[in-house]
């Protein structure tokens, strides 16, 4: 293990589907300010910044170049990652990495999407392979409705069950002054949204947004001094495994299994049902709400339905899950990971006002993009 | 460039790419390669087995992941197997590869091959989803005229 590193501040913007009223290079910047207030920072105290996004959306290729004055870089130790979907969730492990090193004492990372400047489904199918599996692909929604198809039959499993789950998250969302999404919706409104690739709604679905995250760690020495309550990081944990979308094995999920046993593992972590306060996962669409409870060590397979109808994961469950609404309220692709890894420190270190769950200590994050990558982060108010 | 105000803000401007046209070409390798001209050739799908783990996958590829060892032993999968899972898609958005509008509904399958260990992604000739069943059997359609894409399989049908 490196040197122990904190989250120490949380900044994003006003996300919507349209934010016609700045360029990329303003949308970053507004959110590095909020990340520099929320943890009463200057320019001058930020070591090293990483930032990400997923290109082909806005169609500019090399963010690290064109706005670099909006994110506070000039000539400063930068470095750009992306991952797909996962970005978000790669750029907090790489900051906090940058951290551990001993390298740098206080590292921003910065994620950010402006999704409304193109076809969001033709540029999602641009990661699949063009010769061989791009024409059956159905953009990002394609797969994980093949998924819940498969689920369904084989667990019995129903449309209702995910649409319970899009109902906690868009209700969640009320709370959240920063979601994109904020509409009180019932389960019989998902049922009756248009049908975008079966069994996969349009409220079963994330919204594209426009919008950025900035997350700001810190060593040891330096964390306590910026903030009074620092989110520790305990674990973060990267799996890949795949290079066609037919090589998945959507039975076993062996990408978040090995995910999440990592970090639970690295975090003395055996019961996340009782051990975790909260956790802001990346599900983009109900039915992984419901399908990928199975794979983080819940229950046994098949009984994710249970556990959803029975609303162990709402906010006065056993295990809440997305107070703020996740990615099926605000959904800035290139932020969305990081935007959980800020949700989970901000309820860590009592910092989510009315969306706050009491008595946080422990929370995590997870991402999810591409060929089923996964990437998780845990947090805790003590140090590791 | 189109003005996009929205009032209290003042005049906002918007700049479109155009009718942009960018052609790729892609280079399919020795592997993929020997896939497609199964296809056109033989109508038949090539996979391949690691001899390592033994497991055998379509499409075929030069390393086995997990192993990390090359693979060559070729294996012939033939034209059937079964549904692993499915979608019926009914959103149209645009083909990143013409830059048109999708036809739908169109229904994308994963089939398990019989002999494979991974899924080949292509279409099935059904739409209605209640006709269809993860696990039903299914059988290539070859087109007439092939020239060694994917599409010389037009589709996958029930069996």
């Amino acid at each position: 293990m490196g040197r122990r590193a904190a989250i120490v501040g949380v900044g994003q913007t006003y996300h919507t589907s349209k934010r016609k009223d700045v360029n990329g290079q303003e949308l970053i910047s507004e959110a590095v300010k909020r990340a520099l207030d929320n943890a009463v920072l200057g320019l001058r105290d930020i070591d090293a910044i990483v930032i990400g996004n997923m290109d082909h959306f806005e169609g500019i290729n090399c963010v690290d170049g064109w706005s670099v004055d909006g994110w506070g870089a000039f000539r400063r130790p930068i470095m750009k990652v992306t991952t797909g979907g996962s970005t978000g969730g790669t750029l907090g492990s790489c900051a906090y990495h940058h951290v551990a090193s001993g390298l740098f004492d206080v590292v921003m990372a910065i994620g950010w999407e402006k999704n409304s400047e193109s076809d969001t489904q033709a540029a999602i199918s641009t990661c699949a392979d063009p010769i061989l599996e791009r024409d059956f692909f159905g953009g990002a929604i394609g797969p994980n409705a093949a998924q819940y198809a498969m689920y369904m039959k084989r667990y019995g499993a129903t449309q209702e069950d995910a649409a319970l789950v899009t109902v906690r998250d868009h209700n969640n969302a009320l709370k959240n002054p920063h979601a994109h999404l904020r509409k009180f919706i019932t389960v019989q409104d998902v049922m009756n949204s248009p049908m975008l690739c079966w069994p996969i709604k349009l409220l079963d679905s994330c919204p594209r947004s426009d919008g950025a995250c900035a997350v700001i760690y810190a060593s040891e020495d330096k964390a306590p001094k910026i903030a009074d309550r620092p989110a520790w990081v305990h674990a973060t944990a990267v799996s890949h495994d795949c290079v066609y979308f037919g090589d998945y094995d959507w039975e076993t999920m062996p990408t978040l299994e090995a995910t999440v046993s990592r970090v639970y593992k690295r975090a003395g972590i055996t019961d996340p049902l009782k051990e975790i306060d909260v956790m802001e996962l990346y599900l983009p669409f109900s039915t992984c709400g419901v399908a990928w409870m199975d794979h983080m060590w819940f229950c046994d397979r098949g009984e994710a339905p249970k556990l959803v109808r029975k609303g162990v994961f709402d906010m006065d469950g056993e295990l809440p899950l997305n107070p703020s609404g996740g990615v099926l309220a605000t959904n800035p692709i290139g932020a969305t990971a990081l935007i959980r890894i800020g949700e989970a420190a901000l309820q860590v270190m009592g910092k989510a006002e009315d969306r706050q769950v009491p008595n946080v200590n422990t929370a995590m994050a997870t991402a999810f993009g591409s060929c089923y990558w996964f990437e998780a982060t845990i947090l805790r108010s003590t140090k590791p | 460039m189109k003005n996009i105000s929205t009032g209290s803000e003042g005049e906002l401007l918007e700049m479109s790419s155009g009718g942009a046209e960018h052609v790729y070409r892609w280079y399919c390798g020795h592997y993929i390669s020997k896939f497609l001209i199964g296809l056109r050739d033989r109508k038949t799908i090539l996979g391949i087995k690691c001899s390592h783990c033994g497991r055998v996958y379509v499409p075929p590829r030069e390393v086995c992941g997990r192993c990390y060892r090359t693979m060559d032993k070729w294996v012939d999968l033939g034209t059937e197997g079964s549904i692993y899972a499915f979608t019926v898609v009914k959103l149209p958005y645009i083909d990143p590869n013409t830059g048109k509008s999708i036809k739908v509904p169109r229904t994308d399958i994963y089939v398990k091959l019989d002999g494979a260990d991974t899924c080949l992604m292509h279409w099935l000739d059904e739409t209605d989803e209640k006709k269809i069943t993860v696990g039903a059997r299914v059988r290539a359609i070859f087109k007439e005229s092939r020239r060694g894409t994917i599409h010389d399989i037009e589709c996958f049908t029930q069996i």
